[in-house]
């Protein structure tokens, strides 16, 4: 390539990157809170007996399972102020856009997990006197989420990655700040291959990580 | 072939200049809720963009700065005297071209201080300051492509930054002159930095955008020397900021503001420190058409 | 909803209803063609993961590990801006240069090799699934292990991950999307195209998301008639979602 490359260029920019980092991290983190928390309520939502609700649930979670989440972000980013003429942040839009579109993949695997566990086991907890949230909290959820965590923090891994899609909207997390960098010096060899590193090192660590407790909690 | 579009250029100047007496006389003042909402707030929210040197960008510093930023910051000070306020916080918000227009309307940013074209179309949703700056589509090329005007793009690709209006004035221009350029379409990318990587990397032939845009783009080039900006104009695009709609007592705000700037030469100080040559060596000298232009808008007390 | 003035037959007008037609036309195409390279190569890596031999299963591994862990937008700008600078020069000029539809191609090439590494994990998952003693018993038939992998565990493991190869088909149609960001006028682009000229957002986005959710309950639908005709009497479908 004309020139060679120069890694300095990341030196420089190092406290701008970071800044993007910082935004990353935090945008991740608090979907990931939020997701959970909603996709908690949507799993137990839909398995719960009430009319209607399991249904209007599920169509939400296929509803959104079937939309690209770029066109998630769009939505919010767009239609939120367009619509409630409220002023939010393009953070803010994207954040609920996370939440929102996490929640129904969350909420499938929460439901997986307590389904995996044998409903004979809640009949035994139940001939044993216990109450159902008491069967629930002792026998069904121990086991649920030790099947559950795993395949949880893989999708927060797949998460972190799907944060880099806030470059469509221009809020400026690691892979716009970089992208910021490589236009305006014109470097997108480096900038890019140091962003797919930093994220290979990352999710990879993160996916040992899982690996070790999916053995070690394994039922 | 300059004559036609000069003769546009004189006739905009006079409609722009009957358009700036014409709301006083008939329009009813309106007062909006931004000076209302910046005095309960004390915070002041200006829009910018990430690359459109040397207008609105983000410098090395990671701060947005520019020649209109200047002249915001300017309307920032005014704003703090008329409210009497103790002090105002200024928040940087930026934008892209398509977020700028909801998010204004929604009031997430108070005033937009970047590369924006005042067109009639943007003034049914939004409101124009006074022209601080004139331009129009050109294209940039290498210096060796022999590319000299939109004509000479036949076989070649083109590309431009989606949803700009100079992608849409490029595209009436190959439309109605027949051009066929390579792969039949314009290719419209993200932004300006990224269309900016396609011509740096050989993909593209030739991009379109403001001149001044283009001529800002290459001067912070890897190596400026290798870039030319050609062709006549086939677009007009006199920028302005933008507030919103109904707002009679911000945009007399703004306006007075841009006028005590270019009475006391202040303007013509900050044009000179960002395009002559400025930071990034842009050596964007002030047209005579601007020049009039500002004579025009700095009206008497 | 305050203020916003609806205009659906603004859709409808030229020249928007060709832009929604062909973008939804770029979609299914970019899937299509992604698929038919991610669904070849990620099963060969996918048995090549399963196999004795532990180079193979290395790369397996690796090929995985990275295609997996770096985000597909970062991943669309190394094919796109940063791979063919590191060609050779020759090479790298074709690239930029010569090569048709270049955002397009290289936003297939980009998918189809992620979604390899997709496909690649549930055909491994599906193949460990299955009882070694199938395989032992096919080996003490005299088969070869290559004739095992055809003819004992291919069909089985396949049978079983019908579910899962579907939600990762699916996932490359949504993922198409991502095409956008180098200049592919998709479904998604044309809808912000559309916003763009015209304001109409809602009614843009709308008949995109309209449009991905037809075509996901299409395929959600015609692959349980598959599942259900090639079901394995006694099992359940596996793999991760």
């Amino acid at each position: 390539m004309e020139g060679g490359f120069d890694f300095a260029i990341l030196i420089r920019n190092a406290p701008f990157l970071w800044g993007g980092m910082v935004l990353t991290l935090q945008l991740t983190g608090l979907a990931v809170a939020g997701g959970l928390a909603l996709g908690l309520v949507l799993a137990v939502l839909r398995l719960s007996r009430i009319p209607f609700v399991p249904a209007l649930v599920a169509g939400y979670v296929n509803f959104l399972r079937s939309m690209p989440l770029i066109l998630a972000i769009f939505w919010f980013y767009t239609l939120i102020p367009k619509l409630t003429g409220q002023s939010v942040s393009s953070f803010y839009s994207v954040l609920i856009a996370f939440i929102l579109f996490e929640a129904a993949y969350y909420s499938e695997i929460i439901r997986a997990g307590i389904s995996s566990v044998r409903r004979g086991q809640i009949a035994a907890a139940l001939a044993l006197g216990l109450s159902n949230a008491q069967a629930m909290r002792y026998v069904v959820l121990p086991q649920a989420i030790r099947t559950m965590i795993p395949v949880l923090l893989t999708q927060s891994i797949v998460m972190l990655q799907d944060t880099s899609l806030v470059y469509v909207v221009g809020l400026r997390d690691f892979l716009t700040t970089a992208d910021i960098v490589a236009g305006r010096d014109s470097r997108p060899v480096e900038l890019y291959m140091f962003v797919a590193l930093t994220f290979l090192v990352v999710c990879f660590s993160a996916s040992r990580l899982v690996n070790r407790l999916r053995r070690r909690y394994a039922l | 072939m300059g004559w036609p579009i000069a003769a546009r250029l004189g006739g905009t100047l006079l409609l722009a200049a009957t358009a700036l007496a014409a709301p006083a006389s008939h329009a009813l003042a309106q007062d909006g809720p931004v000076m209302k909402r910046i005095a309960e707030t004390k915070t002041l929210n200006i829009g910018h963009r990430d690359a459109s040197p040397p207008l609105s960008f983000i410098g090395q510093d990671g701060k947005a700065q520019g020649y209109s930023i200047d002249i915001c910051l300017k309307i920032a000070e005014a704003t703090k005297e008329e409210l009497k306020l103790d002090k105002l916080e200024v928040k940087f918000i930026p934008l892209t071209p398509q977020t700028r227009i909801p998010l204004l309307t929604a009031g997430t940013v108070d005033i937009i201080c970047e590369s924006s074209t005042h067109t009639l179309g943007r003034s049914r949703q939004v409101s124009f300051l006074n022209t601080t700056f004139l331009t129009g589509s050109k294209l940039l090329v290498r210096k060796n492509s022999g590319i000299k005007r939109i004509e000479d793009l036949t076989g070649k690709v083109l590309v431009g930054a989606l949803g700009g209006t100079n992608e849409r004035a490029a595209q009436v221009e190959i439309d109605k002159k027949g051009i066929k350029i390579k792969g039949g379409e314009i290719v419209k990318v993200k932004d300006n930095a990224q269309a900016m990587l396609n011509m740096e990397q050989g993909r593209a032939d030739a991009f379109t955008s403001d001149d001044v845009v283009l001529f800002g783009l290459a001067s912070l080039a890897k190596n400026p020397a290798e870039w030319e900006v050609v062709g006549p104009y086939f677009s007009y695009d006199p920028y302005g900021m933008i507030i919103p709609r109904n707002n009679d007592d911000w945009r007399l705000l703004g306006n007075k503001t841009i006028t005590m700037l270019v009475r006391s030469g202040e303007l013509h100080a900050i044009y000179k420190k960002w395009f002559e040559p400025g930071p990034s060596n842009i050596n964007y000298p002030m047209s005579e058409r601007l020049r009039e232009n500002l004579e025009l808008i700095a009206l008497p007390d | 909803m305050g203020s916003y003035r609806w205009n659906w037959p603004i859709l409808l007008a030229d020249p928007y209803y060709g832009w929604i037609v062909s973008g939804f036309g770029n979609t299914c195409l970019i899937a299509v063609l992604a698929w038919i390279i991610a669904f070849p190569l990620g099963s060969a890596i996918g048995i090549a993961r399963t196999t004795e031999l532990r180079p193979l299963r290395f790369a397996g591994t690796a090929y995985v590990e990275v295609f997996r862990n770096i985000p597909l937008l970062a991943q669309m700008f190394l094919w796109y801006f940063v791979v063919p600078e590191l060609l050779p020069q020759d090479w790298g000029r074709w690239v930029k240069r010569d090569m048709p539809y270049p955002q397009f191609l290289t936003s297939v090439l980009c998918l189809g090799l992620y979604t390899a590494s997709r496909v690649a994990e549930q055909v491994r998952s599906g193949l460990e699934a299955i009882p070694r003693g199938q395989h032992h018993a096919g080996l003490a038939m005299g088969l070869t292990p290559a004739q095992v992998y055809r003819y004992v565990r291919l069909p089985v493991a396949f049978r079983i991950i019908i579910p899962s190869l579907t939600s990762d088909f699916l996932g490359v149609f949504k993922n198409s999307s991502l095409a956008l960001t180098i200049g592919v006028l998709e479904l998604t682009s044309q809808a912000r195209q559309i916003e763009e000229y015209t304001f109409a957002a809602f009614e843009a986005f709308a008949t995109a998301t309209l449009l991905y959710c037809a075509v996901t309950g299409i395929v959600i639908l015609a692959m349980r008639q598959v599942e259900r005709r090639t079901r394995i009497p006694g099992t359940i479908a596996i793999g991760t979602q």
